[in-house]
């Protein structure tokens, strides 16, 4: 929907096995349990990596393949 | 990151068996400008409610499928909760709401430079949608028209 209006998205997901069956086109695969998508709370560091590493997939072609991180 | 195997077996059985939407096919966006130039805004789906916004409404059948716009001044401390599924632990976010609407942290990425800009408004969704049409008919182009008003280049999804 966002996409086809001309914005790109991106996504963190931490149930990649879920989102292989939604397909969205770029999303980073963080190993966090659910309720914890950008890492821990009052990790500011951790939580920027992450948000990097997610906005990074823009700039790369569509893969609907979650690209794990490595912390 | 849980595997699907590790997750509590109704929770587990409910996601094996849903029938999961896909987008396709679809012409995917391409960025027109280098993310440092990028207007970014965040789409979280963790029921986060600004002060004096109705929560989300968990008896809705077949999922809330509203929104709530966040303004980008909104302090991240007063965002509430609204959020009523058990299928995942709440006390991270309750400890600090960037966890799952990270405002203060892309702020600090616009300010090092990293990304263009914080858009001015931010979407939050409450996840849980059983039913999704309503959401992919009549919510989903309401917020794509929002971002495409706010000139966002990149919409940052946050499930949780």
């Amino acid at each position: 929907m966002l996409e086809g209006r001309g914005i790109v998205t991106c996504s963190v997901t931490a149930l990649p096995e879920i989102t292989r069956r939604v397909a969205p086109p770029r999303s980073l695969a963080v190993p966090y349990p659910l309720g914890f998508p950008l890492g821990a709370p009052n990790d500011a560091a951790l939580q920027r990596r992450i948000l990097e590493a997610t906005l990074a997939l823009c700039a790369r072609a569509p893969a609907t393949e979650p690209v794990a991180f490595v912390p | 990151m849980d595997r699907l195997d590790e997750l509590p077996f109704t929770l587990r059985t409910a996601l094996r068996l849903y029938r999961w939407r896909r987008v396709s096919p679809i012409a995917w966006a391409r960025l027109a400008h280098p993310l440092a130039e990028c207007r970014v805004a965040i789409l979280s789906t963790a029921g986060m409610v600004a002060p004096g916004q109705p929560p989300f409404d968990a008896a809705v059948k077949g999922g809330d499928f509203s929104f709530r716009v966040i303004d980008r001044a909104t302090p991240v401390a007063t965002l509430i909760d609204t959020h009523r599924s058990r299928a995942y632990d709440h006390t991270g976010i309750a400890q600090d709401a960037n966890l799952a609407f990270p405002l203060d942290r892309l702020g600090e990425l616009a300010d090092g430079g990293r990304i263009g800009a914080v858009a001015p408004r931010h979407l939050s969704f409450m996840g849980s949608i059983t039913a999704p049409t309503r959401l992919l008919r009549q919510t989903a182009p309401a917020a794509a028209e929002l971002l495409v008003a706010d000139q966002v280049d990149v919409a940052l999804l946050v499930p949780v």
